[in-house]
């Protein structure tokens, strides 16, 4: 091992292996979920190329080869609790991108969600059992996140009893669907129904699209792959134009909506459940950012460790790079991030078990704020962790650039995270929607409970500029608790601020609409704060859940740390809503300075802690020996460019070049 | 695939040559070498797209003409001009990066031989990164660690062949290869390079400012600064054909797809919106146009300084060379900042779109993203800017009187009122009030970091150690620096446009943006001293939001004004003609996904389905 790291290793203040524990959620988790990884990491069948210097459609193929692996080894190993095969799938996929995946994230839910009895029957087996491979195309290449919008239409013929699936127009061409271009034969199509003349919206169809055996498209189907794209080589994201194509009146998922064999069509009653898959989706992807953006700092600091450039001193040796204050400084912040966003996380997948368990016995009451703060989460921790990832990638200097490090390969994984389930700045807008909501409610002198309860201190009071003076006293920079309580004024000050100037647009006689789109700025920075009063919140409360002194000593700081990052990077919020005084603004500032000093020493320990395995790193720059530049070297040798000598370039135009002049 | 890249940009650069006339630099006398101005250089460039090979043998000669000799420069030109050798220049080592002094690599000089032995002691000594140097070039310039008579003299480059020109194949000691696949820049065959005592004869060591006399003796002539020179002169061409027209091309695509796309509705009652129409969207993209435009405006202004003053410091004037210095380094580190932020900014406000390659988004981002690194890491030059700074601040600290300063931080000595004057929202169009406010937050945050520094020193922390503990603040004061500089800047550069009024209301409302954004987004430093009051900032973002509107008018002319031709954004997203979506059908067609079969279904999945089929 290098002895860099081992040096840092030993100096912690902290067992790492008690925080992993703390993370996986006891220590019994920790150990099967290592015992899964292990049977990955010591089969040979899972072995490949470096993804790196592969072409795509050679990664595309790996990608089928293993998941067709996957399926048997699950079955071979008796993996079937959902966490467990994403455990495994986490380790073998590295990325989570897999052409089949699609088959088990979105054809099967959504037949289980949206299917009747009779078609879970009929089409459960098969797909389970990868008899056939379903996707799900939504997204059509003039539409997205606007799913009224949606052009492709399915239009019912009583006389054959058939559906007409139809793409009128370039723009309705399905557009995106995961493994849609080469490896799927069945899709979950959504489209505007049409019955007797009227049109009745969306509502999802199966549809055979390419024929069992020889996998050609059938006729009336186009479908292909999109092309490449900033990363996921190995999905085939696609497209599906149908040109009055037919299916059976059975393949429209039916469970709510139906239309009767003439045509009639029944209405569904009304229900919430279909947020439930979205909350579940949308929940599942804060999990990600903290993953995402705990790889990245892993990898970063471990380099960090045993870089050494330039001096401190004159005289001196050169210095490891992580002992620069502005490298600690674009660092730190981030790694206490990830842990937040780990807590963020756990808290969410809690939720919505609880909601789950709620929502099973007829109780909708909490979905709806739930439903705001997973669309607002999902698009704040997403942000954040896109920037974050970028950063640590660029604190890695010309060596994060390379494929070696395995940070662009991590970056270009997570980004479309910010616009895929619901783009960012329209998640950020419904989350505000609710909180609009919410003020208005207290306004009219109701109550609002849950996450958003500090709304009803706020219209209550008015606040008045004598409270406002109040405030700083109160905020203490060394207690969590009370630096939840700034954010939490931030927040109310921010919603109200909104709220206040979208009535204003309204007084000038502008309709709701207008009003609302010429306070869309206001209103996404209020749902920022909220957010980041929340994830603070959620970091803060976590603290006292921990038994192990020197763990909660470790984690305070980074607690801290994170909160008072958060302060100097949004100051003017702070100065603005008068939380927090010049003064004390210049003792945040010191405060965080001492904090990078502090937390130096346990940097090593603290990201051994998330324990990822190597491979799932897929990096040499951030490899838990720390044997860097001997790996980058044997790495490169493995470069296609370096298989010959001499490159063929050279006797197609460099040698005619140099001959000819 | 980086495979076939390389072997289309490899014709590409050819066909540059040949279209390219001499550039203007190479003709003049050699002892006084004009700045480069490689303007032809840059048009074919653009009109290329950028991905052509051979830019570090350009590099090259930058170095040959600033470190060379009269008879080096004679002798090498004509070899280089006629591409009869290709030479990359090789600083990086894999272990060693910006600083300079760390770089192992040694040349050692046998005076029985009159050579110099070049070796790669260890392996994080190994060169790694320049360009062209993995598969192309027959030359390398390499930066090594001079050994003679005993003693290391620091720093020289050296010229030394290390592939056959009959064959191409490595000459015998030399281990060189492809560092492999990266970002982007797949057409660079970034290398690695290790040398086993590699003898080379005693004229191939650069001797303009010091050589090695036959007998070993080692003589300096002429100012070791100048050496500088090679990199400012790399920096300020940067800007131009690196970093502003990443950031102008994804503005174009960004904005054109916006007004084509339509999303959802702002009123029920009416069809779906042009996404550009959402206050929202004009948020993310018009401060990043702004932004290009400023960055276009202030290249200039640069140019015209860096060309004024390279000739002096050619000529033995050396007053400008730190201000040349402490400028570019800060200029190089911000705009390159920037325009990283603002390509990949736009590329997401494409949304789903913007992820394909077909958006041409991605690969600008990739390219422009290296930038962060590549001729200083971005930290290590604000940094540098800062001490630049301090040296001044300190000098008009201690000076009687008041000091000659540098033009472009003369608002040091110059002290403001300490509070900002705004009354009413639309004295925040203002320009002279604005470059004010930046004025004063540079200068208050100029002075915070070395009283800091000062604090510390007195209370006898060794100094190195109290500079890298205030190194956040003197990062904070260079930025603020910089941004006074660039709003200072532009305003300078409106004032060239009064001539033409309609063009002149357009821009100033860019540059009234591009400040007020600056303003916005680091809020907490204009209300930390009571500079600005709440109340004025409200009036600020009511000028900054007015702003939004009145760009969202003239948004298409002001991308279609940069005159990017379709080839050159290479973009289904960003063409001329808005055909979008026609474009994206078209091409994805095009991809061998498509034309190439489906190797992996007859190898795995009909095996797979069938074996699934058969076991029911």
């Amino acid at each position: 091992m290098n002895p860099d790291l081992r040096r840092e290793r030993d100096a912690a203040s902290f067992d790492a292996e008690k925080l992993t524990h703390i993370l996986d959620g006891g220590p019994e988790r920790t150990r099967r979920r290592r015992e899964i990884e292990n049977l990955i990491l010591n089969d040979p069948d899972f072995k490949h190329e470096d993804l790196n210097f592969l072409t795509r459609s050679q990664r595309y193929e790996i990608a089928v080869r293993k998941s067709a692996t996957m399926v048997k080894k699950l079955r071979d190993f008796g993996i079937a609790d959902p966490e467990e095969i994403m455990w495994f799938k986490r380790l073998h996929m590295i990325h989570f991108v897999e052409p089949v995946g699609l088959n088990y994230s979105m054809f099967i839910p959504t037949l289980l969600n949206q299917g009747t009895t009779a078609q879970q029957q009929k089409w459960l087996p098969p797909s389970k059992g990868l008899e056939i491979i379903g996707t799900y195309a939504q997204t059509e290449m003039g539409h997205g996140t606007h799913l009224r919008g949606l052009e492709t239409t399915a239009t019912y013929d009583p006389k054959t009893q058939e559906f007409i699936l139809n793409s009128p127009t370039v723009t309705s061409i399905k557009w995106w669907p995961g493994g849609l271009g080469k490896t799927s034969n069945h899709a979950i199509v959504l489209a505007q129904l049409y019955t007797k003349g009227e049109c009745y919206g969306l509502h999802a169809f199966i549809v055979p699209i390419r024929e069992i055996g020889t996998h050609k498209p059938l006729p009336g189907i186009i479908v292909g792959d999109i092309g490449p794209k900033f990363g996921y080589d190995e999905m085939d994201n696609g497209y599906l134009k149908m040109d009055n194509y037919r299916i059976p009146r059975e393949n429209m998922l039916m469970k709510y909506a139906q239309v009767k064999p003439d045509g009639t069509y029944v209405k569904p009653l009304n229900n919430k459940l279909t947020y439930g898959t979205m909350v579940f989706v949308r929940s599942f992807l804060v999990g990600e950012a903290a993953r995402s953006l705990s790889k990245a700092c892993t990898i970063a600091i471990r380099y960090s460790l045993v870089r050494h450039q330039s001096e401190i001193q004159p005289g001196d040796p050169e210095p490891q790079i992580l002992d620069f204050q502005t490298q600690q400084f674009k660092l730190f912040p981030l790694l206490a991030t990830a842990f937040a966003f780990q807590f963020v996380g756990a808290y969410m997948k809690e939720t919505y078990h609880r909601i789950n368990v709620d929502i099973s016995q007829g109780d909708l009451s909490e979905l709806p704020e739930l439903h705001a703060l997973t669309a607002g989460l999902k698009a704040f921790t997403s942000w954040t962790a896109n920037s974050g990832i970028e950063a640590c990638r660029m604190a890695c200097g010309g060596h994060g650039y390379s494929h070696c490090s395995g940070l662009p390969n991590i970056y270009v994984t997570f980004t479309p995270t910010c616009t895929f389930e619901g783009e960012n700045t329209v998640m950020m807008l419904q989350t505000a929607r609710f909180l609009i909501k919410s003020y208005d409610q207290v306004h009219s002198g109701k109550l609002v409970g849950g996450m958003v309860s500090y709304l009803n201190d706020l219209s209550s009071q008015r606040i008045q500029p004598q409270q406002v003076a109040a405030w700083p006293a109160m905020v203490d920079i060394n207690s969590p608790d009370s630096l939840t309580e700034a954010y939490k004024c931030r927040a109310a000050r921010l919603v109200e601020a909104a709220a206040r100037n979208l009535q204003a647009e309204l007084k000038h006689r502008k309709s709701k609409e207008i009003a609302w789109n010429l306070t869309s700025v206001d209103l996404v920075r209020a749902s920022e704060a909220h957010c980041h009063y929340v994830v603070v919140k959620i970091f803060s409360g976590n603290l006292s859940k921990i038994d192990d002194k020197p763990i909660q000593t470790v984690l305070k700081n980074l607690c801290l740390l994170y909160a008072l990052y958060g302060i100097s990077q949004n100051s003017g919020d702070f100065l603005q809503g008068g939380i927090l005084t010049e003064s004390q603004l210049t003792q945040v500032n010191q405060r965080m300075k001492e904090l990078l000093t502090i937390i130096r020493p346990n940097a090593a320990a603290l990201v051994d802690a998330f324990d990822f395995q190597d491979v799932s790193l897929g990096s040499v720059l951030g490899r838990y020996d720390g044997n860097i530049y001997e790996n980058m070297f044997e790495w490169a040798k493995k470069s296609p460019l370096n298989k010959t000598q001499v490159h063929e370039s050279y006797y197609k135009h460099l040698k005619p070049l140099q001959s000819k002049l | 695939m980086a495979h076939n890249r390389c072997l289309n940009t490899c014709s590409f650069g050819p066909k540059i040559v040949s279209v390219v006339p001499e550039p203007p630099w190479t003709s003049v006398s050699h002892a006084h070498p004009h700045p480069p101005t490689s303007e032809m250089h840059l048009c074919v460039s653009r009109a290329l797209g950028g991905d052509t090979a051979f830019n570090i043998h350009s590099v090259f000669k930058q170095a040959l003409n600033s470190l060379g000799s009269d008879e080096q420069i004679e002798k090498w030109t004509p070899l280089i001009d006629s591409f009869q050798i290709i030479v990359t220049y090789a600083q990086t080592e894999l272990g060693h990066g910006t600083y300079l002094q760390g770089l192992e690599t040694t040349a050692t000089y046998d005076a029985s031989t009159q050579e110099f032995v070049l070796n790669t002691p260890t392996l994080s000594a190994t060169k790694w990164w320049p360009g062209d140097l993995g598969r192309t070039a027959t030359h390398a310039l390499i930066l090594a660690n001079l050994y003679s008579s005993g003693r290391c003299h620091g720093m020289h480059g050296f010229i030394l062949p290390i592939r056959s020109l009959q064959d191409h194949s490595p000459l015998p000691g030399i281990t060189v290869g492809d560092i492999g696949p990266k970002m982007n820049f797949e057409q660079t065959d970034n290398g690695f390079l290790q040398l086993d005592h590699i003898r080379i004869p005693r004229e191939n060591m650069l001797n303009r400012f010091s050589q090695v006399l036959p007998d070993g003796t080692y003589v300096k002539q002429g100012t070791p600064q100048s050496n500088y020179l090679t990199m400012i002169v790399l920096r300020v061409q940067l800007l131009a054909s690196e970093f502003i027209p990443a950031l102008v091309k994804a503005c174009i695509i960004a904005t054109r797809y916006s007004v084509v796309r339509h999303q959802s509705k702002i009123k029920p009652s009416e069809p779906e919106a042009k996404i550009l129409d959402y206050q929202t969207q004009q948020q993310k993209l018009f401060p990043q146009l702004a932004t290009a435009y400023a960055f276009h405006f202030i290249d200039e202004i640069v140019i015209e300084f860096f060309k004024k003053s390279y000739q002096e410091i050619i000529n033995g004037n050396i007053t400008n060379l730190p201000e040349l210095h402490a400028l570019s380094a800060g200029m190089k580190a911000m705009m390159s900042d920037h325009c990283i932020l603002g390509a990949e900014l736009c590329r997401r406000a494409c949304g789903g779109h913007g992820y394909s390659l077909l958006s041409g988004l991605p690969s600008l981002v990739t390219k422009v993203t290296a930038s962060c690194t590549y001729e200083g890491e971005n930290t290590v030059l604000y940094l540098q800017t800062a001490r630049f700074l301090l040296k001044n601040f300190l000098q008009v600290q201690s000076s009687q009187s008041t000091p000659t300063l540098p033009q472009s931080i003369q608002y040091l000595a110059s002290a403001g009122s300490g509070r900002c004057p705004a009354q009413r929202t639309s004295d925040f169009l203002s320009p002279q009030l604005y470059t004010e406010a930046f004025a004063h937050v540079a200068a208050r945050l100029i002075r915070n970091s070395a009283q800091k520094l000062h604090n510390l020193t007195s209370s006898g922390i060794d100094q190195y150690v109290a500079w890298n503990q205030t190194a956040i603040l003197h990062l904070q004061a260079a930025k603020a620096h910089c941004y006074h500089f660039t709003v200072k800047t532009f305003v300078e550069s409106l004032k060239k446009l009064e001539k033409e009024p309609e063009i002149y209301q357009v821009i100033k409302r860019l540059c009234d943006l591009y400040a007020l954004h600056g303003l916005l987004s680091n809020l907490g430093d204009f209300l930390y001293d009571g500079y600005m009051s709440r109340a004025q900032v409200e009036l600020a973002t009511e000028a900054y939001f007015s702003l939004l509107s009145l760009i969202r008018k003239d948004a298409i002319l002001l991308t279609d004004a940069f005159d990017f031709s379709d080839e050159s954004l290479n973009s289904a997203l960003g063409c001329y003609d808005g055909n979008v979506y026609e474009r994206l059908f078209e091409w994805a067609q095009l991809s061998p996904t498509n034309t190439e079969g489906n190797p992996a279904y007859e190898k795995y999945l009909r095996p797979f389905l069938k074996n699934n089929r058969s076991k029911l």
